[in-house]
């Protein structure tokens, strides 16, 4: 039961992904040729909602389910990692037009080559951990 | 029927994963998809190998339950939601796509290019999907997240390192799409 709630939100957000076109490699390809506002509208909007949200879950010092004050956790400092790693996977986003969210959705919906792109991404993941005290963060 | 059927509207679209976000952090959590492939990483003994992997992966059990939903979502939505009217893109992107030779929607979401019956076949379409998977899983957690954890949540945090993560999404993406893409098809 306690788990229900995050499988809805799923469920909610893998509809949206696939019935946005969020997770098509051609909408991906239109957003980086500006040939389509689409991607830019989503992504504003949830941007521009998700700002208001927060500001005012932080103003209204509104409890979370579990009666603990929100603190979302700011992200570390920093430039390098932020630009290189972006830059990685802005290349692999533009080239195999998925991000993680769309990776799952498109299995889900049953475009089953993807499941190499999974593999892919799992070995990428598995690579930073080895590599990770050697990189510049 | 159509707009059920059809391309869900952008606002409405951008104003669901907004909500998705913040009854994410209402219920005590964050919106993060791509952390889900380290704990999965974890949970294939990827510790044994590295300290990065060492954590308790069961305070990620509601993370892999939201993965769980999405893939469920894209069942539905594929098959209960859609009716092969959708991604109708600007007339200009086809014409690009075509002198490539990657084929136009016809309502699927994905070029079969990429994921038709003969991929599986083609090598160069593997080694394609396989590089872009790597490339993906490796920068975003070099990033320290993806779309739904820079873009989505540390934007309307207003996190200054998800901005530089973002701008970096978009110089990768330019690069790819601009210049290495047409390169390769």
């Amino acid at each position: 039961m306690k788990y229900l709630k995050f499988l809805i939100l799923g469920i909610l957000f893998g509809i949206i992904l696939i019935k946005s076109e969020a997770a098509s490699w051609y909408r991906i390809y239109e957003m980086f040729h500006f040939q389509s506002f689409h991607m830019y509208g989503i992504i504003g909007t949830a941007v521009g909602v998700g700002v208001l949200g927060i500001q005012f879950l932080k103003k209204k010092n509104i409890k979370d389910i579990e009666g603990n004050t929100i603190h979302i956790e700011p992200k570390e400092k920093g430039i390098t990692r932020y630009l290189i790693g972006g830059i990685l996977f802005g290349l692999g986003w533009g080239l195999v037009g998925t991000c993680p969210g769309p990776i799952f959705v498109l299995i889900g919906a049953g475009y089953y080559p993807i499941i190499i792109i999974f593999i892919g991404a799992l070995a990428g993941t598995f690579l930073y951990g080895l590599v990770k005290d050697k990189l510049p963060h | 029927m159509e707009v059920i059927y059809g391309t869900w509207s952008w606002y409405i679209s951008g104003l669901v994963i907004a909500i998705v976000m913040l009854l994410l952090i209402y219920f005590g959590k964050s919106f993060g998809m791509s952390s889900n492939l380290r704990t999965l990483c974890t949970i294939g003994g990827a510790g044994k190998f590295s300290d990065f992997f060492r954590f308790d992966w069961k305070q990620q059990k509601w993370n892999l339950t939201v993965v769980a939903g999405v893939m469920i979502g894209g069942f539905i939505a594929q098959n209960y939601l859609s009716d092969g009217s959708g991604v109708n893109l600007n007339p200009k992107t086809v014409m690009e796509l075509r002198q490539m030779g990657i084929d136009e929607p016809n309502g699927e979401l994905l070029p079969n290019t990429f994921v038709g019956k003969e991929v599986l076949e083609n090598p160069k379409i593997i080694a394609i999907l396989l590089i872009g998977g790597i490339l993906v899983g490796f920068g975003t957690r070099y990033a320290g997240g993806c779309t739904s954890g820079h873009a989505i949540s540390g934007l309307s945090n207003l996190q200054l390192p998800s901005l530089i993560a973002v701008i970096g999404f978009f110089i990768g993406g330019l690069v790819m799409s601009w210049i290495i893409l047409p390169l390769i098809f």
